[in-house]
């Protein structure tokens, strides 16, 4: 019998949510490590009980827990995240030059094949692996040692790098971003980065066009078809069909362009889906409108999807990590706001309700399909 | 031997109720005390000082015998009263925030 786990994230605590194949009847556990802010956690595809969280305060820093038996108990890994040789500076808000400080780990993404292997995405803005488990952590230096690095200046959230994606056919090719530098790919394993932006116009920056320094929100990609990226950039969705080396905008008839997070149906690769936002001041949907814009054309062309979403006085937001899709035969989708609420959608978005109303603030939101 | 309370978060993380016990090499300070802690308390590792610089976290603080020792140089020697155990080191997340 098939199950789906749903990993949320909020800024005090994580919790678990258990469902049967129907997604009808819910189990909700937690808060797991209550109190703190959970800023991501995630599943191995290689092992579903081997999950991975970054664990967060603003008094006693940053801890990743692991756990060995799908979230029922978990164990402190190792939390030293230390930047490779001597850090250097990149750009500060006022244009000076600022040291290389580590604040936290915004996402973790564990290795397609080996459980024990896993990335993390930390500000201020660097990639580390750890192959033993989370017990240790090593920065892969090359990319933040990219000659564009002491020009890539921090977003208004931090300079973070919250996207990973790993390419399942190419185990040396992976793709970053950065708020806001853009976005970036190795094809060694990490050891060399380059910056893939081309196409992408950002007007808050002197150079629209510029190599880097782009505030991209998130990236997704179907695994079937990794070549073929999606993007929710701060403002325009995006679409490569070339691995990132170029960029068209695929926005469309979207109300709004603005958003946070973009992912794909897990069986059809070109549709997609996004949440528009009003602007980049006002995080919130346009006229109280909770809508979630699904293509099924790979973009350009939207439509709403309103069945079950809150359609009046609904002013959330959803953060770039707080969504995700299942791979059960009738797509699950699921997406949690910053006013503690995770919707699903167990027939690909066509009609929605919330698993549950009133967390904290939801940060992320990941699903495993277990069979 | 020489007594801390730790806040609660960290009470939960490194799974101690009440007062922690730790042996410390006389002349006991800050930094002798932070060691043996996390040398019993791996998980701490990190949580109280920063593990490359090991300055106090900013809204980490030490007090005892009424007393905010928190900018005091981590290798000065504690009150005679937390060395001598008739007082705790108390390491206290500071009011901040939410």
């Amino acid at each position: 019998m098939s199950a789906v786990r749903v990993l949320v994230g909020t800024r005090k605590g994580a919790f678990v949510l258990t469902a049967d194949a129907k997604r009808e009847q819910w189990d909700i556990r937690g808060p797991l490590f209550a109190g703190w802010e959970i800023y991501h956690l995630k599943g191995s595809p290689a092992d579903p009980n081997r999950l991975y969280a970054s664990q967060s305060s603003g008094w006693f820093g940053q801890l990743i827990q692991r756990s060995n038996d799908g979230g029922e108990t978990w164990e402190p890994a190792g939390n030293a995240f230390a930047y490779d040789g001597v850090p250097g500076t990149h750009q500060w808000y006022d244009g000076t030059p600022h040291p290389w400080a580590f604040a936290r780990v915004w996402h973790l993404e564990p290795s397609l094949r080996d459980p024990d292997v896993v990335y993390a995405g930390v500000e201020d803005a660097a990639l580390f692996r750890s192959t033993d488990a989370g017990q240790t952590w090593a920065e892969l230096p090359g990319l933040r040692g990219h000659d564009s690095g002491p020009s890539w200046q921090p977003g208004a959230g931090g300079m973070c790098l919250h996207t990973i994606l790993l390419d399942p056919v190419n185990a040396d090719r992976i793709f970053v971003a950065i708020s806001a530098a853009g976005a970036f790919r190795t094809d060694d394993g990490g050891t060399t980065w380059r910056p893939i932006n081309r196409g992408l116009k950002s007007e808050g920056i002197p150079d629209p066009q510029a190599e880097v320094g782009h505030c991209v929100h998130r990236i997704a990609m179907h695994p079937a078809r990794p070549g073929v990226l999606f993007m929710q950039k701060h403002w325009d969705v995006m679409r490569s069909d070339d691995s990132g080396e170029s960029w068209r905008e695929i926005s469309g008839n979207l109300p709004t362009d603005f958003g946070f997070p973009i992912d794909v149906h897990a069986h059809e690769p070109d549709t997609i889906y996004v949440v528009p936002i009003k602007s980049d001041s006002e995080h919130f949907p346009l006229d109280g409108q909770l809508r979630v814009y699904r293509s099924r054309t790979g973009g350009s062309e939207w439509e709403a999807l309103t069945n079950g979403l809150p359609q009046r006085n609904c002013y959330v937001n959803v953060l770039r990590d707080a969504m995700a899709v299942d791979r059960l035969d009738s797509c699950g989708i699921y997406f949690g706001t910053t006013g503690g609420q995770i919707y699903a959608s167990s027939d690909a978005g066509d009609s929605w309700a919330p698993i549950v109303r009133d967390l904290p603030a939801v940060l992320s939101v990941e699903v495993q399909t277990l069979t | 031997m020489i007594r801390v309370v730790l806040p609660t978060h960290l009470r939960t993380l490194a799974r101690v109720a009440g007062e922690t016990l730790l042996e410390v090499p006389a002349p006991a300070t800050q930094r002798r005390v932070l060691d043996a802690l996390e040398a019993q308390y791996p998980m701490l590792r990190g949580t109280i000082r920063d593990h490359v610089t090991q300055q106090r976290r900013p809204f980490v603080r030490f007090f005892a015998c009424a007393r905010d020792l928190s900018h005091e140089a981590p290798d000065a020697a504690l009150p005679e009263e937390v060395s001598s155990g008739a007082e705790p080191l108390l390491v206290v997340g500071a009011m901040a925030g939410g």
